[in-house]
């Protein structure tokens, strides 16, 4: 089977040259650079939003007017200049699209380069796409037969004109819109990303998943991704994201609320190969500062987050699970990469509410060259949860000596019966390691792509079959030069 | 008939330390050699060395394999050329698949030869004959390598690792050492299913039971980074009886 996964990475490519780094010549229509009310009206207008979604704009960005940006990340960088930043930007094109014939070839080639072919007859069997093309949700693929099933799965431009009730339930019920910094500029100016429900005691037919591309050069990408799963039903999601090589930031502070009902499970899976800037200069490279949260509203409910953070100059991510149902349960499992001049402080937060709630962490770190991996994790066991248990495992793999890692655990224990374990290790690969595969006429190459990946192997089962394969590749590809 | 190993003159050592002071020894084709000396004499470093681990010069001297000098030859190439390195001390690599290892292992010597890659499912086949010759529990296919093994496991994974792969000279560094009685006759019995006309095999021992079971050629002492005695098989049961004072003194 061929899938969109198949993009991420291409072994035959020698060195870790990024291989996405080209840009596309589509005609594109922006706002101009800069923020004011004005602009997120305009912005409004333009998509024809509902006054409760204009309002909540506006309130957001009020708020982010009040608020600073976080420092207490591990993390470097000049400030951003907030209004230097095109905060829409789309292509050019007749307003709503019937259908795929009506998408910009350009972008179509350009989603096809990077794997992911959108046109109804080579699309992908087993894996419906909405692909995001800087600010705007280009093509769905595989709608009808969902909706067949009652999934809704589009861009979520198109569930404010088609399911605002959805929309004005859901939208901030998990991440409020004061919840931090990037997110309140988020909710400001979002301008769109994927929406998925799937109705009752439904188990979705197929993978979903969202592909996100950064084309514009000084354009912020802000999506948001609203995932309601009600009650006895199942979903497994996907996002995958690219960039061209600028010499300068590009800013992607994207915001992803999932919510589960009783007996509901969402699974929640991340490839980010953002473009993290040139390796030997540390110049360019996206910010990503990503708000993704979870709640675990239902009983018996579920959510469970797999990321493989590869890419971008810095990474400020913390997928959360809000464990509020009793007897519901939130994983994290993460493999976070870093080379070159990247930066990463990233882990997730477990906040226990309900009884019997559990949750499970498995954080894999490995940084080479001159970068720096910080894993920051929170484990908080609320009062009532009587039963709760967590358990945090937190490796870190150093390859080189000139780079870092950190593991920065915060607990707090409301509940005196609650059951909380962490383990942590560091580990460099050995000499002795790879001659043992020399031996045995491994090359060397290989021997750290294997051992790298038996390192990572807990997160990686966690994927679906292709990204998982996708997901070593890359992880080679990537360090690649990092061993001598 | 070229021999399958020719050491010639052999001085190496490692951080600037001489440890093997002029080595020769030849293996023909079809030959057992066993090497014995006290501890610390320079038997695993030269178990290295012709195994190619970078870490350990070579100042003078040659190694010629087939006829083939392998000083430049690094130590993948070494091993898919035929060369099989039994650790004294087999490491643990914590996460990759025992299988999964002993299949990229395999298919890297098929390809050198020129042969097609063995598929997961003919390549468990394969190892599945080969356990059972070596009496291993099929569970440890699923292990880590090495991972959690006892003592007497490594030596035993390593054992099943030279059956896989059927090298044509296989080093074993004290792979007798922690088995237990048992093990030992099953290891011998890999051992001796390798020996075959165009293959070699040199075994490192301290002890003269494994020499009951896999009867060598020739046996060496080396002591002090030199190989001081050379004999046939009656040396071993000799320095076995009268210590190496005998042979150093
Ligand atoms: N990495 C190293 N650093 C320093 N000295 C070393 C190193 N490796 C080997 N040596 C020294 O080289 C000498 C030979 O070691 P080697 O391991 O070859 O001995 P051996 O004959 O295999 O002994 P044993 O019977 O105990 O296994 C010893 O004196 C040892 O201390
Ligand atoms: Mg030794």
């Amino acid at each position: 089977m061929e899938t969109s996964a198949n993009t991420l990475a291409d072994s035959k490519l020698a060195g870790r040259e990024y291989q996405y780094g080209f840009t596309t010549d589509v005609e594109m229509e922006a706002l101009k650079k800069g923020l004011n009310e004005d602009v997120i009206r305009n912005l409004s207008a333009k998509k024809n939003e509902p006054a409760f979604l204009l309002e909540f704009r506006l309130k957001a960005y009020r708020k982010w007017l009040t608020m600073t940006e976080p420092l207490w990340a591990h993390v470097n960088y000049p400030p951003i200049d907030y209004q230097d930043i095109v905060y829409f930007a789309k292509p050019k094109q007749k307003p709503q699209i019937a259908g795929l014939d009506e998408v910009d070839p350009e972008i179509l080639r350009t989603f096809e380069k990077l794997g992911i072919p959108l046109d109804e007859q080579k699309k992908l069997a087993n894996v419906a796409v909405d692909a995001v093309f800087d600010s705007v949700s280009v093509a769905t693929t595989h709608k009808k037969k969902l909706l067949e099933h009652g999934v809704i799965f589009c861009s979520i431009s198109e569930a404010v004109q088609e399911y605002p009730e959805l929309i004005e339930q859901y939208l901030g019920s998990v991440v409020p819109i004061g919840d931090n910094f990037y997110a309140a500029l988020n909710s400001a100016v979002f301008t769109d990303g994927s929406f998925v429900f799937i109705p009752p005691n439904t188990r979705c037919p197929m993978e979903l998943s969202t592909y996100f591309r950064i084309n514009t050069e000084e354009s912020g990408q802000f999506e948001r991704t609203l995932i309601v799963c009600s009650e006895g039903s199942h979903v497994s999601y996907l996002e995958g994201c690219t960039a061209p090589k600028f010499d300068t930031n590009q800013l992607h502070a994207a915001v992803v609320e999932l919510v589960t009902l009783d007996n509901a499970e969402i699974k929640y899976s991340t490839v980010q190969n953002w473009y993290s800037g040139d390796p030997v200069t540390g110049k360019g490279g996206i910010y990503n500062f990503v708000t993704k949260r979870g709640l675990c509203k239902g009983r018996n409910s579920k959510i469970s987050w797999t990321q493989v953070e590869t890419g971008s100059a810095i990474t400020w991510k913390y997928p959360s699970c809000v464990l509020a149902g009793d007897n519901s349960i939130g994983e994290f499992y993460s493999v976070a990469l870093t080379n070159g001049y990247m930066q990463a402080d990233t882990g997730t937060k477990m906040i226990h509410l309900g009884k019997n709630t559990r949750s499970r962490i498995v954080s894999k770190g490995i940084s080479s060259d001159k970068s720096t991996n910080a894993y920051r994790g929170l484990v908080r066991i609320g009062k009532n949860a009587t039963g709760a248990r967590n358990f945090s495992q937190c490796d870190s793999m150093l390859v080189g000596s000139e780079c870092a890692a950190h593991t920065f655990p915060y607990l707090e224990v409301g509940n005196e019966e609650a059951v909380v374990e962490h383990e942590a290790s560091t580990s460099k690969i050995s000499e002795d390691q790879l001659f043992y595969f020399e031996s045995r006429g491994i090359v060397r190459e290989d021997a750290v792509a294997m051992i790298l990946n038996g390192f990572c192997k807990e997160v990686f089962q966690q994927l679906p079959m292709e990204f998982a394969v996708e997901a070593q590749k890359l992880l080679t590809l990537k360090l690649e030069n990092s061993v001598g | 008939m070229t021999a399958i190993l020719d050491i010639n003159e052999l001085k190496a050592g490692l951080n600037g330390v001489e440890i093997l002071k002029g080595i020769s020894l030849c293996i023909q084709p079809g030959e057992v050699h066993a090497i014995m000396g006290p501890n610390g004499s320079g038997k695993s470093t030269l178990s290295k060395v012709v195994a190619g681990h970078p870490d350990y010069t070579v100042a003078s001297g040659e190694i010629l394999f087939h006829g083939e000098i392998l000083t430049d030859i690094p130590p993948d190439a070494r091993a898919r050329k035929g060369i099989f390195l039994g650790f004294q001390y087999p490491v643990e690599i914590p996460g990759v698949n025992n299988s999964e290892f002993l299949r990229m292992a395999y298919n890297a010597r098929r390809k050198e030869k020129g042969l097609e890659e063995l598929d997961p499912f003919d390549f468990q086949e394969l190892l599945a004959d080969k356990m059972k010759l070596l009496d291993m529990d099929a569970r440890f296919k699923d292990r880590g390598v090495n991972e959690g093994f006892s003592g007497g496991e490594k030596k035993r994974n390593e054992i099943l690792q030279m059956a896989v792969l059927e090298p044509s000279l296989a080093i074993l560094d004290e792979t007798d050492s922690g088995l237990d009685v048992d093990a030992l006759k099953i290891v011998s019995k890999g051992i001796n299913a390798l020996r075959k006309p165009d293959n070699a095999v040199l075994l490192i021992t301290h002890y003269q039971r494994l020499l009951d079971y896999v009867q060598p050629d020739y046996v060496h002492v080396l002591a002090h980074g030199k190989i001081l005695k050379s004999g046939k098989k009656d040396l071993a049961r000799e320095v076995e009886t009268r210590g190496y004072d005998w042979v150093t003194g």
